[in-house]
């Protein structure tokens, strides 16, 4: 399968960048490790006019201590957050799930920024980030703004960047961590996630987030507040689904995703510490 | 648009479209075809090779994204006729059934024992998630790697 013809323009820096999509506007897309957005192409889902190669902005590739946060650049690898002692100390949940995206030549390539701006409600980062209240960069013409993780995925492959702005950093806080789970169910290691759970417990506050519930990757606010007034993971969990637009597709019902958000929220509590 | 990669250590260059894939530009241009096109979806790794020395799937990458980079196939891993340790271990193992998986496997295999040398044999099931092998003839690709892992953990001591 051969994507359909395209211009391509790589991007020296982040100004370079900046300017071809001014240039272009709505008719290119940003390359970065491209695992997202190729295979779709190849697929001609995505027939983008213009690519602008990212790839190659290594100034955007780093995971930085900055406080009270920890600071990731857009480009950083997978595979790079999978093996951070600083992740591994800070945001245990981030540097494990990062290990689980894939596989290991899917972890070379793809990004951190990429996977949040292709926005796939089915890919295990974007949930990790607004399980862990992260905030994104945006970068564009008239300089920089922050959005909120739980206000940036805004739709199926959907998000608050505008067409002339890039992603070009991840803030996570960095949190008292009492506990951690991310749950994957899927058939096979590399598969996406028929459903995922990613908890976070710090700070006396509980972050869960789901993978493949809906349009969008997913805050579960109902459990969240359960666990707040004093449930337990099995209370909590039974509301697993409440806000949740699960699809039925070939892998699973979207009553069998149902239930298995409800068995995985449980778990993924537990796991994390909460009894 | 012209692009020059270092593939297997030399220069090459080629005329390619954009939207030519790095696998098509490698079997085509350059008549490396011991790299496969499996699935084409970037899931069976049939197509492995490594970008500056990682691997990664050759289906699911354009060829002008390696331009000014190197790139390793399975043709460049062995020196002349002494074959490459893992493709040795592969063959006195009998790792591999009707063979189309195998440079890939190897490649991903050369990359796993890169970032973990000595690894237990579910690192290696693990480590090899993205490769697949459509006889099921991992036992014995499980075994190799094996080999090879403590082959070169006993000549380092």
């Amino acid at each position: 399968m051969i994507p359909a013809s395209f211009d391509y323009v790589r991007a020296d820096s982040v100004d370079a960048a900046l300017a071809a999509l001014t240039e272009h506007g709505d008719e290119a897309k940003l390359l970065a490790g491209g695992h997202s957005l190729l295979p779709l192409m190849k697929l001609r889902l995505a027939a983008p006019s213009v690519l602008v190669d990212v790839g190659r902005l290594d100034d955007l590739r780093y995971i930085n201590d900055a406080g009270d946060h920890i600071a990731i650049g857009a480009l950083t690898r997978h595979r790079d957050l999978e093996i951070s002692t600083m992740l591994a100390a800070d945001a245990p949940l981030l540097a494990h799930a990062a290990g689980h995206v894939g596989d290991p030549q899917v972890r070379h390539r793809g990004t951190l920024g990429g996977s949040l701006a292709h926005a796939d409600p089915a890919s295990d980062l974007p949930a990790v980030i607004l399980a862990m209240g992260g905030t994104l960069v945006a970068t564009g013409p008239n300089g920089t703004r922050e959005i909120a993780a739980s206000e940036f995925f805004t739709g199926f492959l959907e998000s608050a960047l505008a067409p002339d702005e890039l992603l070009t950093e991840v803030r996570i806080p960095k949190l008292d961590t009492q506990g951690w789970s991310f749950q994957k169910f899927n058939r096979r290691a590399q598969d996406w996630a028929i459903v995922g759970v990613a908890t976070v417990r710090a700070n006396g506050s509980t972050g869960v987030a789901l993978v493949n519930m809906g349009s969008t990757p997913l805050l579960a606010s109902a459990v969240m507040d359960a666990v707040k007034s004093g449930a337990g993971a099995a209370d909590a969990a039974a509301f697993a689904n409440e806000g949740t637009e699960a699809q039925s597709d070939i892998n699973a019902s979207s009553e069998y995703r149902e239930h298995l958000a409800r068995v995985l929220v449980r778990r993924s509590l537990e796991e994390s510490g909460l009894s | 648009m012209q692009i020059t990669v270092t593939v297997n250590g030399e220069q090459r260059s080629g005329d390619v479209e954009p939207r030519t894939l790095l696998v098509h530009f490698l079997r085509d241009e350059l008549g490396l075809t011991g790299t496969n096109v499996g699935c084409d979806t970037s899931s069976c790794g049939a197509c492995t090779i490594h970008v500056e020395g990682e691997s990664a799937k050759s289906c699911t990458m354009l060829a002008a994204q390696v331009d000014g980079l190197s790139v390793t196939t399975i043709e460049g891993l062995a020196d002349g006729d002494t074959l490459h340790p893992m493709q040795r271990c592969f063959q006195e193992n009998h790792g591999l059934q009707c063979g189309y998986c195998t440079p890939g496997m190897v490649m991903a295999a050369v990359s796993l024992l890169d970032e973990i040398p000595n690894p237990s044999e579910t690192d290696v099931r693990i480590g090899l998630e993205g490769n697949l092998c459509r006889c099921t003839g991992y036992h014995n690709i499980v075994k190799s790697v094996l080999a090879c892992a403590a082959e070169s953990h006993g000549a380092s001591k």
